[in-house]
């Protein structure tokens, strides 16, 4: 494909604030509308943006296909793991109140980890369909 | 009139759900079934949230001086059927490539003729 | 009222866009519609009191799918030089118009007489509004200190839930992977079942 001026010069406006935005939705997710899904897919749109504009290598060179791997299962693992570790300080699984000092400590802490582990898992596996996508096409 | 807005929300989600079961039934590209899924899917978000709906009431997020609030169950259960809804559109859109790369088309018909010739 | 107003025409758009996407034979065209019915459906997510909701499919419908489809578009055109024929459906030989509109049709009837039963829409009495909302409306704050109940639902009161759906998203990005990862096999018109075999 052709390099157009205009593309990337708008691109590498838009990105970094796709990306903050990307982040503000994770964190402000109890607060306003947000959270991991919402959070994931979108940061994951500013990183295809970058692939569909720059070419697809130079994406892969940002996040190799190997460490996507990795971030989408660590993402689940999280997610599981915070179940378990309430387990083991004596409660149900998946319930927070015993990870902080009072209820709403824990239940803000268990949230917060636990979409943070949806939204890595979310971003990661959009990634890896993107680039299964598009890398087919390459010769 | 009453009667007409009470219903009206369910009566387009059932035009649509039928319109994406008829994509679906009666054309042959595989990539237009996919889209015909896809609208179907939209459809079932669309009965749950007119479901959830309660007049006067405000988004679901806890602000001082609002009593009436939308019922947050169905978004919860449509905001994650979204994104597992992509990733499975995404599977199918898998298949559909690789269909194309054994049999060279994606008409059902063609691939009907080709799995009777060999 | 103006509510009401805007979720009439938006519902209107959304069944026109619809019928525009099943006549329309270019796909390329139909793919862009979809788009389009995407982004309508995140407005009418707004007017239904649903941001998050309305959020998630701006992001995922008018953006990803998309972005996928056209990605599949590409891998799957023919090989012909014009364009133009590229993108075209064929006309389907097997497939008649009138039984498929028959089933359409007695199905689409028969839930139509089924909404003669359903509770208004917005009826702030209906069975879905008073048994647990409420409850979720009532205790989510003080339980969790989480003024979203989306939020709070999604990952406290149903996190079993959710841990699910994510596992879901999960396999299905490793099923793709297994699928269309990896390189394309040499050679690529072959019929004779060697599909399996290609690195995955």
């Amino acid at each position: 494909m052709k390099p157009n001026l205009i593309l990337h010069v708008v691109s590498k406006f838009l990105i970094p604030l796709i990306i903050l935005f990307a982040l503000y939705v994770q964190f402000h997710g109890d607060f306003g509308p947000g959270g991991g899904f919402q959070a994931g897919v979108i940061f994951s749109a500013a990183l295809i943006l970058y692939a569909l504009v720059f070419g697809l290598d130079a994406a892969e060179k940002i996040i190799p296909s190997h460490l996507l791997r990795i971030l989408a299962s660590l993402g689940l693992l999280i997610y599981a793991g915070v179940g378990v570790v309430a387990l083991l300080l004596g409660a149900n699984y998946l319930d927070y109140t015993v990870l902080g000092s009072n209820q709403i400590a824990g239940q803000h802490l268990g949230i917060l980890l636990v979409e943070l582990g949806v939204g890595i898992t979310v971003a990661a596996v959009m990634l890896i369909i993107y680039f299964a996508f598009a890398g087919r096409g390459r010769e | 009139m009453d009667f007409f807005t009470d219903h009206y929300n369910y009566w387009v989600v059932i035009f649509l759900m039928m319109v994406g079961l008829y994509t679906v039934i009666s054309r042959g590209n595989l990539i237009k079934k996919v889209i015909g899924l896809n609208i179907f899917q939209v459809s079932v978000f669309f009965l749950y949230i007119s479901i959830g709906t309660v007049e006067g009431g405000a988004a679901p997020i806890i602000t001082e001086g609002v009593e009436l609030y939308s019922n947050p169950l169905p978004h919860v259960l449509i905001l994650t059927a979204i994104v597992v809804g992509v990733a499975t559109t995404a599977l199918a859109l898998a298949l559909v490539v690789r269909i194309k790369e054994s049999y060279d088309t994606i008409e059902e018909d063609e691939i009907h003729e080709l799995d009777h010739t060999l | 009222m103006i509510d009401i107003l805007i979720n009439i025409t938006l519902l209107a758009f959304l069944a026109i866009t619809s019928v525009a996407i099943v006549r329309l034979t270019n796909l390329f065209a139909t793919i862009m519609l979809f788009g389009i019915f995407s982004l309508l459906s995140a407005g009418l997510f707004v007017v239904m009191d649903a941001p998050d909701v309305a959020f998630t499919e701006a992001a995922v419908g008018a953006g990803i799918s998309t972005v996928l489809m056209l990605a599949t578009l590409a891998l799957t055109k023919g090989q012909k030089k014009s364009h133009e024929e590229d993108y075209e459906e064929k006309p389907s030989r097997a497939h008649r118009p009138w039984l498929p509109l028959a089933v359409v049709g007695i199905t689409g009837a028969a839930l139509v007489y089924g909404t003669w039963d359903i509770p208004g829409f917005g009826d702030p009495d209906a069975p879905a509004q008073t048994h647990v909302a409420r409850y979720y409306i009532e205790n989510a704050m003080p339980e969790t200190g989480v003024p979203n109940i989306v939020t709070a639902v999604l990952a406290s009161y149903r996190g079993f839930d959710t841990l699910g759906e994510v596992a879901v998203v999960f396999t299905a990005g490793v099923a793709v992977l297994l699928l269309i990862g990896g390189k394309r096999p040499k050679s690529s018109t072959s019929l004779k079942g060697d599909g399996g075999q290609d690195e995955t």
